[in-house]
């Protein structure tokens, strides 16, 4: 190892912080297990990690000081040796309060990189999500559901040292399996947790991406402002009212669509999206009311359409509807594109009325953890029946609460 | 890093990671801090939150005060060394600004607090990054000012600044800044020296004849009328003086040991030796310093770095004799003085006085750089260099450069 090695973990904030945390120290640690040296850090701010947002943490694994300095003389890494993705609907790209405009996943990867992606699904379906590139990097799958707690709370379902276990296998040049090993073995002494790392080393499944292969759409993206463009005084323009809507079979104009910030848009921080029954929906406008990001519209036909470009996929008009199945959440992996289901419902009822049933009936919802007590066991419970997750191999029970760390401004 | 020399023997020092928040929790520990007070604000909280832990953790025995707000965080350690407990306490930012009345007793009083400053913009706008405006808000009040750049020099500074501040001949307060973000969040390799080396540099905190305690009877703190004030002022001033002395006496120590070796205690010196022009700064501005200037050693440039340690007392002779060895110096400020002569940032007036009455008096070029946490990158390291061999070219810049700002 003549160089040094950067690795990004890109998480879901708040729910998988002290995961990545984990991740990122394991590897410093394991490192300093072999000679060698290393920082680990995260992307520093405080909005990213409120609410599930996506977040990243770095590690850089270095030979020696210098050579680390080298690689620490910028705010975070410009390329990156592995990228790990411990959510997989944050394949669709990375957008947060912290940077700007949305960043494919896969963007910091030089040729050759390596993108490990924890998922129940298959290559094919994370390269729906994944955008194209322009050099060929490689694909690493690592089986299990995403592992998600309630706030900080660490659930230890051996997905860090899995992950660890996978990074040994795909860049030995890196770490060593062993260096892996005793870093678990001294920093949490468990034996349990050496052995899923090695069989995570000898189960991963991988894939070379070629140039060109991966969601081909063009991430949005925006020019920040010179200092005698910005208005002074930080003053912020008032975003300007909505206005009606127009029918586009009827032609019917009436409702109200909220106009809303060009930039602030919360495509990736959804792991799950509403899917609307309008056929079944009786207008009785609880999910216009309660939604905290006023993601409905109101339709001319008067009823209530979910914008997605503002919904972070918290399932509160789920939980307030009355009727069953009239909003559904639906995994966000589901869907390739951001349409609006009333425009679809309205072109083409049938089709839709089956596109509803396949979303609902495919795709589970998921869950953050904390929606009730027992969900994840549950969850395991379910996957192990249809023969998607292993069964009992990943330990549930100690809860570990670390690393607080929103209070305050 | 490179700017900690190693220890020959490990002294029965153990290896961690930790962030540099951390590490300043663990110095709490080392030091056997009796009270400490929180109150949570970005970025100093780690620094609690890893206190919390070490208490609950029964690791660490000490009064933990929670707060209801940064002013009286700084109230009750004030209180508390009055009656001789050694303390801990810190802030950021508009927390620091919240505390600013009772930062302002401190010194008078003769406090030896040692307060971390997780530095951190002022608001306006909210923003969380590094910024060095807050705790140089105090320059003027009869604090201490030191600024660290690793964690592991956090730590040492840490220990150190109890030392220094404990000392019967200064008794002022001391805060030690540390760059959000860079150092408050990054984990790295720190070693941990062993506590009975720690108890052998540092000696219980002894108050003597300043001991508010029904043994010693003494008011702390009356009504001082006009008459009293321009003694007061002296006295603080007398023993910021007596400080350098102090400073170096406590740093010697620390080299015999726990056999890590800072130098000159005031201002680290990189690459100087031979250099033509040289870069000046505070914090973790050294990485990206350092690593331009080894890029551009290789490319003939002959560019050094002197990374300021102790902004007050501030080593105005030692920093003048230094700096008049160059053809031209720039100053990096992470803070902006508005209005200020030449429209600089502090360092950089503060350096420019240090200078005048020296008898080589190089330029002075002041740039503004990585405010609110931007990055301070090669490439504008690379362009402050540029400005300076101008400079030394016999141009008379006396502007302040804006680095890194979107045009």
């Amino acid at each position: 190892m003549d160089r040094s090695y950067a690795v990004e973990i890109i998480y879901r904030g708040i729910f998988q912080k002290t995961l990545a945390k984990h991740i990122s120290r394991g590897l410093v640690l394991a490192a300093a297990k072999e000679g060698k040296t290393g920082i680990s850090f995260g992307r520093y701010g405080d909005s990213p990690e409120r609410n599930g947002i996506p977040a990243k943490n770095f590690a850089i694994i270095a030979p020696d000081e210098v050579t680390l300095e080298e690689s620490m003389a910028q705010y975070e890494p410009k390329q990156v040796d592995v990228t790990v993705v411990v959510d997989d609907t944050l394949c669709k790209g990375v957008e947060s309060w912290a940077w700007y405009g949305l960043q494919p996943v896969n963007r910091l990867l030089g040729p050759g990189g390596k993108l490990v992606v924890t998922s129940m699904l298959g290559f094919d379906d994370l390269l729906k999500m994944i955008h194209a590139k322009d050099v060929p990097y490689e694909l690493a799958i690592v089986r299990g559901i995403p592992s998600f707690s309630g706030l900080w709370v660490f659930k230890d379902d051996h997905t860090d040292v899995r992950i660890l276990g996978t990074i040994a296998r795909l860049v030995p040049e890196m770490l060593s399996l062993a260096a892996i090993e005793a870093a678990i073995r001294d920093e949490w002494k468990d034996e349990l947790k050496v052995t899923s790392a090695r069989k995570a080393y000898s189960r991963v499944e991988t894939t070379v991406v070629p140039p060109g292969v991966g969601n081909p759409e063009q991430p949005y993206a925006f020019t920040l402002p010179g200092w005698r463009e910005m208005p002074e005084g930080i003053a912020i323009r008032n975003i300007p009212m909505g206005g009606a809507i127009t029918d586009p079979v009827t032609g019917q104009v009436g409702g109200y669509r909220a106009a809303v910030n060009p930039y602030f848009k919360k495509f990736t921080t959804r792991t799950m999206r509403p899917v609307i029954d309008f056929e079944k929906c009786i207008k009785c406008t609880l999910c216009w009311l309660q939604c905290p990001d006023s993601c409905f519209d109101v339709t001319p036909d008067g009823l209530y359409d979910v914008r997605m470009e503002s919904c972070c996929g918290c399932g509160v008009c789920e939980a307030v509807c009355p009727i069953e199945h009239c909003i559904t959440m639906v995994n966000e992996s589901a869907f390739t594109d951001n349409r609006s289901q009333w425009e679809m419902w309205k072109a083409d009822r049938e089709g839709y009325r089956a596109w509803v049933a396949e979303k609902i009936s495919a795709r589970p919802e998921r869950a953050h953890g904390f929606r009730l007590r027992g969900l994840y066991q549950e969850q395991i419970k379910a996957l192990a029946a249809v023969g998607l997750a292993p069964g009992g191999e990943e330990k549930v029970g100690r809860e570990d609460t670390t690393e607080a760390s929103a209070g305050g401004a | 890093m490179a700017t900690v020399q190693e220890p020959t023997v490990a002294l029965g020092d153990k290896e961690e990671l930790i962030s540099g928040s951390e590490a300043i929790a663990v110095a709490c520990k080392l030091a056997d801090v009796d009270v400490i007070t929180a109150y949570p604000i970005r970025p100093y909280d780690t620094v609690m939150q890893y206190v919390a832990k070490l208490v609950a953790n029964g690791e660490m025995d000490c009064e933990y005060i929670v707060a209801e707000s940064e002013h009286s965080q700084f109230e009750i350690v004030k209180h508390a060394s009055a009656v001789g407990a050694r303390v801990f306490v810190g802030s950021s930012g508009v927390g620091w600004m919240y505390a600013f009345e009772a930062l302002t007793v401190t010194p008078a009083l003769r406090i030896p607090m040692v307060a971390m400053v997780g530095n951190r913009a002022l608001d306006d706008p909210g923003a969380f990054g590094v910024e060095h405006n807050d705790a140089l808000a105090v320059r003027d009040l009869g604090w201490m000012l030191v600024w660290v750049d690793t964690a592991q020099e956090a730590l040492d500074t840490a220990l150190l600044a109890w030392r220094i501040a404990e000392d019967r001949r200064v008794f002022l307060p001391c805060a030690i800044g540390c760059d959000g973000a860079f150092l408050t969040h990054s984990q790295a390799l720190v070693r941990i020296p062993a506590a009975e080396r720690v108890r052998e540099f540092l000696p219980p905190y002894n108050r003597g004849d300043l001991r508010l305690h029904p043994d010693n009877p003494i008011t702390v703190a009356p009504q001082a009328n006009e008459d009293w004030v321009m003694e007061i002022r002296k006295q603080n001033d007398a023993a910021m003086r007596r400080a350098p002395q102090v400073i170096r006496e406590a740093y010697a120590d620390f080299e015999r040991i726990f056999g890590r070796r800072y130098g000159n205690p005031f201002f680290e010196e990189y690459e100087t030796e031979d250099a033509e022009v040289v870069l000046l700064g505070m914090g973790t501005l050294s990485m990206p310093v350092k690593v331009a200037i080894r890029k551009m050693r290789k490319e003939g440039r002959k560019v050094g770095f002197v990374r300021l340690r102790w902004f007050r007392p501030f080593p105005t002779e030692a920093l003048a004799a230094c700096l008049g060895r160059f053809a031209a110096v720039g100053v990096i400020d992470r803070d902006y003085s508005f209005g200020s002569p030449y429209y600089s940032g502090v360092v950089a007036n503060e350096v420019r006085t240090a200078l005048y009455a020296a008898p080589q008096r190089p330029p002075v070029v002041g740039f503004i750089c990585g405010l609110g946490g931007r990055e301070v990158t090669v490439p504008n390291v690379r362009e402050m260099t540029d400005y300076l061999y101008r400079a030394a070219g016999g141009e008379r810049l006396v502007d302040t450069y804006w680095i890194g700002l979107r045009e």
